[in-house]
């Protein structure tokens, strides 16, 4: 399959950064708006070329799609193509893109550096989802936090410095067990291509029998410790409790653009990393581990919505929401059952529409007033009725109003884990009382009431382009929200065979365990 | 003979040319002909490397098994030479607009070169000694080459005293080798070195020896000289110490270990992962308090040492590969490194204060830039070459049976990051602040600063073919 179209989405953010980088000169402002137009005409061209590639994806095939690969060293393989599960991310990343370069258009520090950044992180994000070889998809993954250091660091917030050395230490860390993991695989399979090729980790068998290190019983054996390498990288990509905490500092200091493309793209890629490696690569790791995380997810939803309810900032507000509807996806991804994953990829695109729009909505009121403070805000409703609207809208999608994309997601991942424990359902259940609760306060306390502080007596309601970047979100949340099957006709039959191949792989381990026993 | 003068013809050019050039100098010029002939050096450097580069592909013993002549020897006297070169030429402006641009400069690095080609090419104990002592008497006098500083002359008091003890180990541990195996030629020891059933005199010698070659490299715990004489030598002779010499103790360990001890890896490769895990823990650690940059580099070669001593660690032909690629991918980095460092003026003053970087990418974008690929690479994070560095000696190490070993480098390389992103953290995060560095022009350094860091980029496509060389060199030491 002879096909570059993959390659060209990737890389042409990359390559707009490269025309930056190497012909934009000077410091003045014709060349910062240069720079904005070559960031805009980058993140078009390739959300315009994904399209291109949605419209030849065929949804029924649930192998990978428009393979491109090539030579590399160390006997790796270039290889990159889609199936049912990644496709819809990187048309979130093309998609969310355009938007956050739309937003930052009032940056007027280091424009150009900033353009780059925000050009390279998106290559690199796309880059994880479209990777088919593993060292490929840890360059990737990795890679995407140097950018992502330099955003928090060089355009973020008073407290910068700490933020940005703790998302970077603390997400590096995660990683590099996952690396040697990653290289443990590389020995046992003898390949590194995730799928698409003829010998694949997809359809390699890990062993699964227990042994024990150090007197330590380890149950499911090679698979389970594999497992636990892997999660340590996407737990705190995700983020899941208790190795949250470095999301809202990063949040908060991050610039606008950056906490958009945060919560809306990057977190996505621990998720992803669960649905691409963890269920089918190690089913009987995930078999023995997937009730523990179970129930961290639900302690996450109930506990960082407790957490998000007293916060005086908004933006670490959001953020803290932002771990409770992570809880939802890993729920719904360890419940493996149909609903519960179906739930769980659609909880995280609709997801990446929500917090991206909510974290948007707070950049338009910290441009004007410079403060991230909820107290200092109040019946904003009277100034500005367009930001009220559309702010209403989304915390009604955060809350997960039916109607709105929001509603799904959850709705669904309940139901996927209703069907394997019952408790866990419940306690999530919950949750979903106290996201309305924190959503409707922090909304009824910054719109609502009357205008009384005097510094809010001046603001200005939404511009033209404030109200643009905003018009497409609407339409995904709205649009997903009364026609779900948007996404769910995409993934359904990658997930279903997905579900399959897991449910098979399990019986297999658990009839070979029974014949030990029953030889013993 | 003849043939084996062939064999050694590189050396032998290499030394009549630095006793043609002392004459010329002695009798010449004195230091009026310090820039040519550093030039010329340089020239013939690059000229003996390519010589060496596009010899027969062949493994030749010469001299009665005393030197060897394989792709193994070839591949790190390519590395030797050309780094040698890089530094000789990065050396010139520094040393002329301080005046310690001595006619001897060139001659001294030229004879320590030959010393370490002789290193790697070392078939028999005596050899190996010959060359480790050529190439440090040399390097301890380039050391204290700014005889009015008290630093540089401590510097290469210190090295020397230090040196000279580990070469009376590695020296020990020759005798106990010969006394127990009855010969000094590494093709005879490994005829009576097996594993599990080695001699406790036997056993005692590689100890000995490992002990001065992990000396040689600045292995912890033989580490101590490192920070004080990389902050003490100038800085051109800084980086020489931090690129060529390394590689040439790394080869040499490689080299003994597997032709003179390559039936009992077992018995040396548990040593020498503990030196591994050693080095790159405290090489991580103690780099993070440290405010010069010089004596950062200098810890931070400790760690990349253990790093490169990983696959050493994991005893097959991959490790040795493994090795090789990493020790020229980190030479390349410090000779991007170092180049910048030479750059860092202040009132045309060397400064190595780490702070004096503040808002560094304000006044030289594309250096600051340079600088962080550098950076990172050195940290090991891709996209960078300097993570495919990480992961050669991360899957020999595990496919050598040392999954521990893989696991605490990996973690080592977290705690490492911290102290590049710190420098990251100057150069861009910084506030305004008047009092910043000269802005100067690159010229040579900033070329060398530039195609380093692009090395680091580009090389992530196919690492222009050094991969394949490796793994042909990895294949004659270990068969």
């Amino acid at each position: 399959m002879e096909n570059n179209l993959l390659s060209i989405v990737t890389f042409m953010p990359a390559l707009a950064a490269l025309i930056l980088v190497v012909f934009l000169r000077g410091d003045d402002e014709a060349a910062n708006r240069n720079a904005k137009w070559v960031a805009v005409a980058g993140t078009v061209a390739s959300f315009l070329a994904s399209l291109f590639m949605y419209s030849q994806f065929d949804p029924s095939n649930t192998g990978f799609q428009m393979v491109d690969e090539g030579e590399w060293l160390l006997g790796l393989n270039y290889r990159v193509g889609v199936d049912g599960i990644s496709v819809l991310f990187v048309m979130l990343t093309t998609f969310m893109m355009p938007l956050v370069i739309a937003a930052s258009w009032d940056v007027n520090t280091r424009v150009k550096e900033y353009m780059v950044a925000f050009l390279l992180l998106e290559t690199l994000m796309i880059g994880v989802f479209v990777s088919l070889d593993l060292i490929l998809f840890y360059l990737f993954f990795e890679a995407s936090l140097i950018p992502m250091f330099l955003i928090i660091g060089i355009w973020g917030g008073a407290n910068r410095i700490y933020a940005s050395f703790k998302f970077f230490l603390y997400t590096f860390f995660g990683s590099v067990l996952m690396l040697v993991a990653m290289v443990a695989m590389f020995a046992d399979a003898g390949t590194t291509c995730i799928g698409g090729c003829d010998i694949s980790l997809l359809t390699h068998t890990f062993g699964s029998e227990s042994f024990s290190i150090m007197g330590v019983q380890i149950v499911g054996g090679m698979q389970t410790l594999m497992f636990l390498a892997f999660f340590a990288s996407f737990a705190v990509k995700m983020p899941m409790w208790p190795v949250h905490t470095w999301l809202p500092d990063a949040h908060v200091q991050a610039p606008t653009a950056g906490s958009v493309v945060l919560a809306a793209i990057l977190l996505k890629m621990g998720g992803y990393g669960f649905l691409r490696f963890s269920l089918p690569m190690f089913p009987v790791g995930s078999e023995v581990i997937g009730p523990m995380i179970l129930w961290m997810s639900a302690i996450a939803i109930v506990y960082t919505s407790l957490v998000a309810l007293v916060q005086e900032d908004m933006k670490k507000l959001i953020a803290y929401s932002s771990v409770a509807h992570m809880g939802f996806v890993t729920m719904g991804i360890f419940s493996t059952n149909q609903q519960g994953l179906d739930g769980a990829i659609f909880q995280m695109i609709s997801h990446g529409f929500i917090s991206g729009a909510l974290f948007l909505a707070v950049g338009v009121i910290y441009d004007r007033m410079h403060t991230r403070e909820i107290d200092a805000y109040g019946g904003l409703v009277n100034r500005m009725p367009v930001f009220a609207l559309l702010f209403m809208l989304f915390t009604m999608a955060n809350v997960g109003l039916p109607g709105t994309s929001g509603f799904v997601g959850e709705f669904l991942t309940l139901m996927g884990v209703f069907q394997v424990n019952t408790w866990v359902a419940a306690v999530a259940t919950t949750g979903v009382i106290f996201s309305a609760a924190y959503a409707l306060w922090l909304y009824r306390r910054v719109v609502m009431g009357d205008l009384i502080k005097e510094s809010l007596k001046a603001i200005t309601d939404m511009n033209a382009r404030e109200k643009w970047i905003f018009a497409p979100l609407v339409v995904m949340t709205l649009l997903l929200g009364v026609y779900p099957a948007l996404i769910l006709d995409v993934i359904g039959p990658s997930v279903t065979a997905l579900v399959e191949q897991y449910d098979t792989a399990v019986a297999a381990a658990d009839a070979v365990t029974h014949t030990a026993e029953a030889h013993n | 003979m003849n043939n084996d003068i062939l064999q050694i013809l590189p050396e032998i050019i290499l030394a009549l040319f630095a006793i043609a050039g002392l004459m010329a100098g002695a009798y010449g010029g004195k230091d009026a002909i310090a820039r040519p002939l550093l030039w010329v050096t340089a020239a013939v450097m690059i000229i003996v490397a390519s010589l060496v580069a596009t010899s027969s592909n062949t493994t030749v013993e010469a001299f009665g098994g005393m030197f060897i002549n394989d792709g193994f020897a070839r591949f790190t006297k390519v590395v030797i030479l050309v780094s040698a070169a890089c530094v000789l030429i990065m050396s010139e402006g520094y040393m002329k607009s301080r005046d310690l641009l001595r006619f001897e400069y060139p001659i001294l690095v030229t004879l320590s070169v030959v010393g370490m080609m002789m290193m790697v090419s070392a078939g028999d104990l005596m050899s190996l000694y010959m060359g480790l002592e050529l190439q440090s008497l040399a390097l301890y006098v380039v050391a204290s080459l700014r005889r009015d500083s008290v630093k540089s002359t401590e510097a290469g008091l210190k090295y020397f005293v230090l040196g000279a003890l580990s070469s009376g180990l590695l020296l020990y541990g020759a005798s106990l080798v010969y006394g127990y195996a009855g010969t000094t030629l590494f093709s005879g020891i490994i005829t009576t070195a097996h594993s599990g059933e080695m001699s406790v005199g036997l056993l005692f010698g590689v100890v000995f020896l490992i002990s001065g070659m992990a000396f040689k490299v600045s292995a912890v715990p033989f580490h101590m000289w490192t920070p004080d004489v990389y902050e003490g030598s100038p800085t051109p002779v800084t980086a020489f110490f931090a690129t060529a010499p390394k590689v040439a103790a790394m080869a040499l360990f490689a080299r003994v270990l597997h032709d003179a001890f390559g039936n009992a890896v077992s018995d040396w490769s548990q040593i020498v992962a503990l030196l591994s895990v050693l080095s790159m823990f405290l090489g991580a650690v103690a780099a993070i308090g440290q405010t010069n940059i010089k004596r950062l580099m200098a810890f931070s070669s400790i760690a990349h040492m253990g790093y490169a001593l990983m696959g050493v660690a994991a005893g097959t032909a991959f490790g040795v590969q493994a090795m090789l690629v990493y020790m020229a991918i980190y030479v390349t980095m410090n000779v991007g490194v170092f180049a910048f460092i030479l750059l860092m003026e202040k009132d045309g003053a060397p400064v190595t204060d780490i702070s004096s970087l503040n808002m560094y990418s304000k006044s030289h974008p594309g250096r600051a830039l340079a600088l962080l690929v550098l950076m990172f690479s050195l940290a090991g994070v891709p996209p960078f070459l300097g993570f495919f560095g990480k992961l050669y000696v991360l899957r020999a190490a595990y496919e050598g049976g040392l999954a521990w070993l893989a696991i605490a480098g990996v973690i080592a390389s977290v705690i490492g990051a911290f102290y590049y992103l710190r420098i990251v953290f100057y150069m861009y995060f910084g506030d305004a602040k008047t009092d910043t560095l000269d802005k100067n022009r690159g010229g040579v350094l900033g070329g060398f600063v530039m195609a380093s860091a692009l090395i680091m980029v580009v090389g992530i496509v196919n690492m222009f073919g050094v991969e394949g060389a490796a793994k042909l060199a990895a294949a004659t030491l270990v068969q």
